[in-house]
């Protein structure tokens, strides 16, 4: 199996992330973004048309959008390492909160990283009203994440799943900016947030970036 | 068994790709309308099924979904047997239709959503559309509908080589932006073009184009 990603791209993490949990071996294919602009020629372009990072082969087969890759993973690979779907009705609610994720959580999220995470990295200014309208939308988002969280162990039932582990690439780089606040202010998230963020798999993928 | 129930507007898109879903698989459903001129949506009892306050929320018993794509998992899933095929049961064929469903939500939605937006509803609502907005995103979208082109000389339909979910869940969008100056960037590309033509004229679709001349 091989991952066309970089360590620092929050959808390769998410990927990473999915094969630590599973316990399956992968080749890491960097692709230079920064320097080369790598991925928007060949030969990443043949493997996702779209020219974003990861990419993903398992044999034969090529992939590409990150939450694809790991429904995928978590499918074929039922029987190895972490659980991270459920079979039958109870995959339905897990679907729900994995679409929650990527409509409600990620646009506002990735917002808020290119603002306070990423422009400053790259010598460009914060602009103050983008980072406060987005941070209350976050808020809102999770106060639902916060009753949520009063009647279900994790976001899609109560095993961790799929739906928590998309979350950790946004949630690990925002505990890194003043946003922390608005994840440590609600008491559920913020518990789901530390035991997320702890599982061994995870840490693996946080020390990619440090060795990379 | 208690009735299947869809919670929304059939003017709303989101709505409408979960009413497609249920005609493909010809399925009996009680539609809830939901009147957003009201703020229902936002309120009890609809936000205790979706607790963002988007259209729709649906019901299968006592199952309670919402976000429309996570409807249409599970209907396609919950009832392969039933009407047409929307899925794949190969596992590689689904990871393929998978890839190319997040393709419609991430790469083809955020960008179709605000063209339909400003061309086809703020009209509506006797609010000016922005053209430096139009300007970009067409511009957007016709990079992205260049990806489709060079996707459906490869392939019958978006997901392989028969009509899915992949290409289901782009019908309410492209349905409502062939009524704008976008119909050209979809016109101009052969392989979408055809493919459009194709899929517009599924008899599940026409029964949701229906329900929109209908109430």
């Amino acid at each position: 199996m091989k991952v066309h990603g970089a360590v620092y791209s929050t959808a390769s993490q998410r990927v990473f992330a999915c094969l630590y949990e599973k316990q399956l071996e992968f080749e890491l294919v960097p692709i230079d973004m920064i320097g080369a602009g790598a991925h928007k020629k060949e030969p990443f372009i043949s493997l996702n048309p779209f020219g974003q990072v990861p990419a993903f082969e398992d044999g034969d087969l090529t992939l590409f959008e990150s939450r694809a890759i790991n429904l995928y993973i978590a499918h074929a690979y039922a029987d190895k390492g972490t659980q991270l779907v459920y079979d039958g009705k109870k995959m339905a609610t897990v679907s729900v909160w994995m679409e929650v994720e990527a409509h409600q959580f990620g646009p506002v999220a990735l917002k808020l990283v290119w603002e306070l995470v990423l422009n400053p990295t790259l010598g460009m200014t914060t602009d103050a009203a983008v980072v406060q309208e987005a941070a209350a939308k976050l808020g809102q988002v999770l106060d639902i994440y916060e009753a949520r969280l009063g009647q279900s162990k994790y976001l899609g039932g109560d095993d961790f799943t799929l739906v928590d582990l998309h979350h950790l690439p946004f949630i690990q780089s925002l505990m890194g900016s003043q946003v922390k606040k608005l994840f440590d202010s609600r008491p559920r998230v913020s518990a789901w947030c530390t035991q997320i963020l702890a599982r061994p798999a995870w840490l693996k993928v946080v020390a990619m970036q440090v060795n990379n | 068994m208690a009735t299947m129930k869809v919670h929304g507007a059939v003017y709303s898109t989101a709505s409408q790709r979960v009413f497609a879903c249920l005609y493909e698989k010809e399925l009996k459903f009680e539609f809830v309308p939901i009147d957003m001129s009201t703020g229902a949506h936002k309120k009890e009892p609809f936000i205790s099924l979706n607790p963002f306050g988007q259209l729709p929320a649906f019901e299968d018993g006592d199952l309670k979904l919402f976000e429309s794509r996570a409807i249409n998992l599970h209907v396609a899933h919950a009832y392969a047997d039933k009407g047409n095929q929307l899925i794949y049961q190969d596992r590689k064929k689904m990871a393929i239709a998978l890839t190319w469903m997040q393709v419609e939500a991430h790469q083809f939605d955020p960008v179709a959503s605000n063209l339909g937006w400003e061309l086809a509803f703020k009209p509506i609502f006797g609010m000016t559309t922005d053209t430096a907005v139009v300007e970009e995103k067409e511009a957007k979208l016709g990079q992205v509908l260049d990806v489709y082109e060079a996707r459906l000389g490869q392939s019958k339909y978006l997901g392989g080589d028969n009509f899915t979910l992949a290409d289901l869940n782009h019908l309410p969008s492209i349905q409502l932006l062939m009524g704008t100056q976008v119909k050209k960037l979809f016109d101009s590309r052969p392989h979408v073009s055809a493919w459009c033509a194709d899929i517009l004229a599924r008899p599940a679709w026409l029964k949701v184009v229906a329900m929109q001349a209908n109430n």
